[in-house]
């Protein structure tokens, strides 16, 4: 199998991304992509390479010298001040980041947004607007970016975004490595061009709190066992991902560390126009509810849900562990 | 005498550039600049005091979780609350956990690879070298497997790495019941295990016995271990004495329980320990592309990025104690905890890429015995969070100690908006540019004399420098 060269550059990036990627389990990171045949030309935080010998790889990438397969870029790409880009120079070149990335994104043959920031902007978009954050493709949830709707790497294919603030490891690597052995196409992403196999989750699937969203036994406080979404801003039915599904560091996943899904994955989560950890409400009603649910069909669920509710589930939703178990059937005889 | 800037480091966390004068054989003078800017803390600024928790870990993927605790505990005392036991106990797990998987990617993936370069192919010690060579090295696969197990704790306590919300002002919101607490011990008896056979060559406690600078080259010179190579290391490249940092030492103190902390808070100046003059600390901007008056203190400083002052070639601000540029680190924390080892170390040999290195190793083993200790502690039927109202108005600040050394946030809220968030990193302190005196920061001294090989275009000496003091740069210029 011939190598397939792959070269990672960090935007305005807090390297949480690349954090994130060394985290992945099963084998480790290095040799899946050992298995995948992937190549890294360089990547910031595990290549020897330092200094001169990586502005002429990109030299020479831009020049044609050198094959380009898959461009990975994690961090948000800074327009400003004012066009210029010198918010972020690549350093040791003199040029800005910008400058690079317009230019190896030409030659790439697929070009790979890792993270919220590098798809839409993410958190500094939140920020002085002076920076002019955007995404690779998508300036939060608007079409154009840096490269423009237009853009299409050598693929034919438009800009992979795999979201998420961090996105989960397997996210990375397992899109990667098909890239590789070129086993997806335009039908294997939605029309942002997220891969289905994990964007056509919700993160409400596989809620460890599902009783209590079924109920809707709301915690109150942020220690309470209870569903997260009526008072504590989780937007978990509306923000797509399997977190819930796929464990994070072993066992985890953030209901599972007992905190609201904020939505990292989606353009615009960094801006959610009320604090990150309150529901916003109209006549006691959240402002967002869940994908695809009719707002009266939710209103009327959910009252009955309430009147529905066991003592046990709403006990337990309003302390931090079980105090009621399921009663036990009886032994019949 | 030529100029030279070097740029893009590889192995650091987020970007850095060097500016070099070198004469012959050595490094004149070094300027250190991070070509980017995010403005994390003007995007804080007009929202409700608790969104601090959401923003403040994506200043940075490697020490997010620091970031988020310092918040948490600047928030607490805003709010006047504090966590119960069981959640400052999740809470310094969680902390500690970070710091000590940091030190573990630092030294494997990030620090030693520098010497399986092809410079030193012709040294002795090469063949040992390839041990740790970048992406291909037999080590390089055995952290990240020993890494990961590690980082269960965090699938465990917080819910995901990087980037948890777990961490609130007062308590946790994940909680640890009986057989978990058996899974944490589980976890940390891993990681002990790799440690001790392949770090350190030796069980953790002949470690801690170590009580001076003999004890340590007694030790190394019958070690098995990754660590007592480096010593070898150390001897025959004078890592020793290279890359000396001259500064005060500062350490904001961290990981608390019960009214003792595990870091002591204070300075260490012209051989003398001294209480932290917290009102002391201040930023100077002669040399940073920021506008606004020279020095700022951070209770009520400003960012505002403007490319066009003079004199500047950083993004990075100059923090000082009075006039002094400090370093912070686990050397920093372990002279001013008055540990005899590093108090002799440090006293014999001062502040080089050696004692730097050994610092942070040493500080595993630490680690790993507090973590023990704490998850002992942890009383499952107890509550792991006290219910707040967080304050409206008010200002706070609070210091922690991250993996590389003295974190502080300083916030100021009205009328339940923030109007002002500062961040000073450990970066910021020992990658610091120069000041309105021209002093240099404790990085840029450090480089001042540093070796250059024959032939060498990019001198390698430089790269242990820089990489010795564990940069993050996402955090100095957030």
């Amino acid at each position: 199998m011939s190598h397939t060269n792959a070269l990672w550059l960090q935007c305005g990036a807090c390297g949480g991304c690349s954090m994130s990627l060394l985290g992945y389990e099963g084998t480790n990171l290095l040799d899946a992509f050992d298995s995948a045949g992937i190549h890294f030309l360089w990547h910031p935080a595990l290549s020897e390479t330092s200094g001169r010998p990586v502005i002429d790889l990109m030299i020479d990438i831009v020049s044609g010298k050198t094959k380009l397969d898959l461009l990975i870029v994690e961090g948000t790409p800074l327009l400003g001040p004012n066009g210029t880009g010198r918010y972020q120079m690549m350093g040791g070149s003199e040029k800005p980041m910008i400058t690079w990335l317009i230019e190896l994104a030409h030659k790439a043959k697929y070009c790979v947004a890792v993270g919220s920031c590098a798809a839409y902007g993410g958190i500094p978009m939140a920020g002085d607007e002076r920076l002019e954050a955007t995404g690779l493709q998508y300036q939060s949830r608007q079409i154009g970016g840096l490269l423009g709707e237009d853009y299409r790497s050598g693929s034919g294919l438009a800009v992979i975004n795999i979201p998420g603030c961090a996105p989960h490891p397997d996210w990375i690597v397992e899109t990667l490595s098909c890239l590789a052995d070129e086993s997806l196409s335009a039908q294997d992403f939605d029309p942002e061009g997220r891969p289905l196999a994990y964007f056509g989750h919700l993160a409400h699937h596989g809620c460890p709190r599902n009783e209590y969203y079924e109920f809707k036994a709301s915690a109150a406080e942020d220690s309470d066992q209870g569903c997260l979404m009526e008072n504590l801003g989780c937007k978990g039915t509306q923000a797509l991902g399997d977190c819930n599904i796929r464990p994070w560091n072993g066992s985890g996943s953030c209901l599972q560390g007992g905190y609201s899904c904020i939505a990292c994955t989606m353009p615009g989560f960094e801006d959610p126009g009320s604090p990150f950890l309150e529901t916003a409400k109209i006549a006691g009603i959240p402002v967002g509810l869940p994908s695809d649910m009719p707002k009266a069909w939710f209103v009327a669920l959910a009252a009955l849900s309430k009147s529905a509710t066991p003592q046990r589930v709403r006990e337990n939703a309003h302390s931090d562990k079980i105090v009621h178990q399921p009663t036990r059937k009886k032994a019949t005889n | 005498m030529s100029r030279k800037i070097i740029g893009p480091f590889s192995r650091v966390e987020g970007h850095l550039e060097i500016d070099l004068n070198r004469n012959g054989p050595s490094v004149v003078d070094a300027q250190v600049n991070s070509p980017m800017y995010r403005g994390m803390e003007t995007i804080l600024l007009d929202r409700a005091p608790m969104d601090a928790l959401t923003i403040v870990p994506r200043i940075c993927g490697i020490c997010s979780v620091s970031q988020s605790v310092a918040a948490a505990q600047a928030l607490a005392k805003l709010s006047d609350v504090s966590p119960p036991k069981n959640g400052q106990l999740v809470t310094n797990l969680v902390l500690a956990c970070e710091m000590l998987s940091n030190h573990l990617t630092h030294f494997y993936l990030f620090f030693m690879p520098d010497f399986a370069r092809d410079i030193y192919a012709n040294r002795r010690w090469y063949n040992n070298a390839l041990r740790f060579q970048a992406q291909r090295g037999n080590a390089q696969a055995e952290v990240l497997d020993a890494r990961n197990r590690f980082l269960h704790m965090m699938g465990e306590l917080a819910g995901k790495w990087p980037h948890t919300l777990a961490l609130r002002p007062s308590g946790t919101t994940s909680t640890v019941h009986a057989a978990q607490k058996r899974k944490l011990k589980t976890i940390l008896t891993g990681m002990r295990r790799f440690l001790e056979t392949t770090l350190f060559g030796c069980p953790l406690n002949d470690m801690l016995a170590l009580k001076s600078r003999s004890d340590l080259h007694t030790w190394a010179k019958e070690g098995r271990g990754d660590l007592s190579f480096f010593i070898h290391l150390s001897e025959a490249l004078s890592l020793d004495k290279m890359g000396k940092s001259q500064s005060v030492l500062l350490a904001g103190g961290g990981l608390p329980l019960e009214n003792k902390k595990l870091f002591k808070q204070g300075i260490f100046k012209e051989q003398h320990f001294a209480p932290l003059p917290v009102d002391k600390i201040n930023e100077d901007i002669s040399h940073s592309f920021m506008a606004g008056a020279t020095m700022q203190f951070p209770q009520n400083a400003k960012n505002d990025p403007d490319l066009d002052q003079n004199n500047a070639y950083s993004w990075c601000k100059a923090p000082r104690l009075g006039s002094d540029r400090c370093e912070v680190g686990a050397l920093a924390r372990h002279v001013i905890n008055g540990h005899p080892l590093f108090c002799d170390l440090y006293a014999q040999e001062g502040s080089t890429v050696k004692s730097r290195i050994f610092a942070r190793a040493w500080e595993m083993a630490f680690l790993v015995d507090a973590m023990e200790n704490w998850i002992d502690q942890i009383d499952p039927n107890a509550p792991f969070y006290t219910p707040f109202t967080p304050a409206q108005n008010g200002q706070a600040f609070a210091f922690i100690e991250a993996a590389r050394g003295t974190l502080g946030h300083w916030i100021g809220v009205e009328d339940n908006k923030i109007t002002n968030y500062q961040i000073i990193a450990p970066t910021t302190w020992n990658f610091s540019p120069r000041d309105q005196a021209g002093q240099p920061g404790p990085l840029e001294s450090a480089l001042e004399g540093a070796p250059i090989l024959s032939g060498e275009d990019d001198p390698v000496s430089v790269q242990h420098i820089v990489r010795s003091f564990d940069p993050c740069m996402a955090c100095t210029v957030h």
